[in-house]
């Protein structure tokens, strides 16, 4: 006989299901409710750094635009702080650097306006490329998928970044890279998000 | 020195995995190749931090927070409540936790819900809380009712309040969703049996609390939700700097 580890079990993770609108941004599902919704303003007004839109789709096994996704960001700020306790460093006032957006009913895109992050310190000392974490959850999926948002300008720093290295196939190195565009004078990433098959986008178990 | 360190590894056999062909959505909906396991930098152990300025006390209130003055959502009046723990037993005090379900009818306010039971004019079916500093948190609601869904094509969901949980950092971020006691649908659910172990499905059924039960008023059911537990550096493992 052994002494038992009375350790709790994780409560198990559940699909949010097609409806994960009405707890999470019911004013997407068609009814106000709060006066106040969260996550819709990521770095608040006093935030510095580049301004930044990043947007695309959750794309399925067969290349259909998922349409009831929610997203979820964590990013530092543009000095590479969390807005988190154990973060030494410090954010602006009204810099949460959370965020959370539904995908477009009829079209599935998604996008959030915020600033770009700045490099994070990693393991070991060794600097982090500037990156946006997510979380994605829909009906269908039984617990939620983290990747992570980074820039396709930031050559240099993704190609030294230790998670980046981490992908053993460099091939699939691209799907993290989010693309650089300009829409009506506003800077604009793009980055789908390929849930299986060919180009699947990288998930990790963080 | 004892410092606050990673968080343990999600046991993925205690979850369920990603592909469940009985839950049809998740053939095209999950992921082929392996998931990518990394050990935790900042961007795992930190998430963000809500306040009771981000909320108003009414939010946990189901039965009032969309009715009509004076008026009151129709059902089962239930009180679900519990403690927000983790894996070592420690309760996780101020965090946000988040709900929605469907009305007494099994009907959902949402635009995509197209069952044919009807709307209650005052419920909602939203509610949100943060816990206290025992990590302590309720909701009062109407109890759901079951629905039909399109999967099998008598495929009904048992009872089901659905709930998001933040915690203190962004890898313990959880969606899940809670049964209730003696439901004899939850043992056919195509989603609950997505869960491979019977003792993990147990631990998503909330339990008739008698003793929270407020005599001739509202019944209760105990729901306690655990996030992942966090190692103690013992020795020098720094995540950041030199």
């Amino acid at each position: 006989m052994v002494q038992k580890l009375d350790y709790l079990k994780e409560t198990p993770s559940q699909t949010a299901g097609p409806y994960v609108h009405i707890g999470l941004a019911p004013g997407a599902a068609g009814f106000e409710i709060y006066d106040k919704e969260l996550g819709w303003d990521i770095a608040g007004p006093n935030a510095k750094g580049e301004r930044i839109r990043v947007e695309g789709i959750v794309i399925d096994g067969i290349g259909s635009p998922i349409k009831d996704v929610m997203l979820e960001a964590w990013q530092a700020n543009a000095d590479g702080n969390y807005a988190h306790s154990e973060h030494s460093g410090a954010v602006e006032e009204g810099f949460r650097g959370w965020g959370r957006v539904i995908t477009d009913f009829e079209t599935g895109e998604w996008g959030f306006e915020t600033v770009k992050p700045g490099p994070v310190m990693g393991r070991n000392g060794k600097m982090m490329a500037p990156h946006i974490n997510l979380w994605i959850v829909a009906r269908g999926i039984n617990i939620g998928l983290n990747t992570r948002v980074y820039f396709e300008d930031e050559a240099e720093a993704n190609a030294a970044d230790p998670v980046i290295n981490l992908i053993e196939w460099e091939r699939r190195r691209a799907t993290l890279i989010a693309k650089r565009g300009e829409r009506d004078g506003q800077i604009v990433y793009r980055f789908d998000i390929k849930i299986q098959g060919e180009d699947e986008t990288v998930f990790f178990d963080i | 020195m004892r410092q606050p360190g990673e968080f343990y590894q999600r046991d993925r056999e205690w979850h369920p995995p990603a592909k469940t062909p009985d839950y049809k959505t998740s053939v095209t909906r999950s992921p082929e190749y392996s998931l990518l396991s990394l050990q935790q930098s900042a961007s795992e152990i930190t998430g963000p931090t809500f306040g009771h300025n981000d909320i108003d006390p009414i939010d946990n209130d189901m039965i009032h927070n969309y009715a009509q003055p004076g008026e009151a959502a129709i059902g089962e009046r239930i009180i679900v409540h519990g403690r927000v723990l983790d894996e070592n037993g420690r309760p996780v005090p101020n965090t946000l936790v988040e709900a929605w379900q469907a009305n007494a009818g099994g009907r959902y306010r949402h635009k995509k819900d197209t069952y044919l039971a009807p709307i209650d004019p005052n419920f909602g079916g939203c509610g949100r809380v943060l816990t206290d500093q025992d990590g302590y948190y309720f909701f009062r609601t109407v109890k759901p009712g079951a629905y039909p869904w399109r999967n099998w094509v008598n495929n009904w969901r048992p009872a089901h309040i659905h709930l998001s949980i933040f915690g203190t950092s962004f890898s313990q971020r959880l969606i899940t969703q809670c049964y209730f006691e003696g439901d004899p649908l939850i043992a056919k659910c195509p989603i609950v049996n997505t869960i491979p172990d019977q003792a993990a499905r147990g631990q998503l059924v909330a339990a008739l609390d008698m003793n929270a039960t407020i005599p001739l008023d509202t019944m209760a059911y105990k729901f306690d939700i655990v996030l992942r537990g966090r190692r103690s550096t013992l020795f020098e493992n720094r995540l950041e700097g030199n």
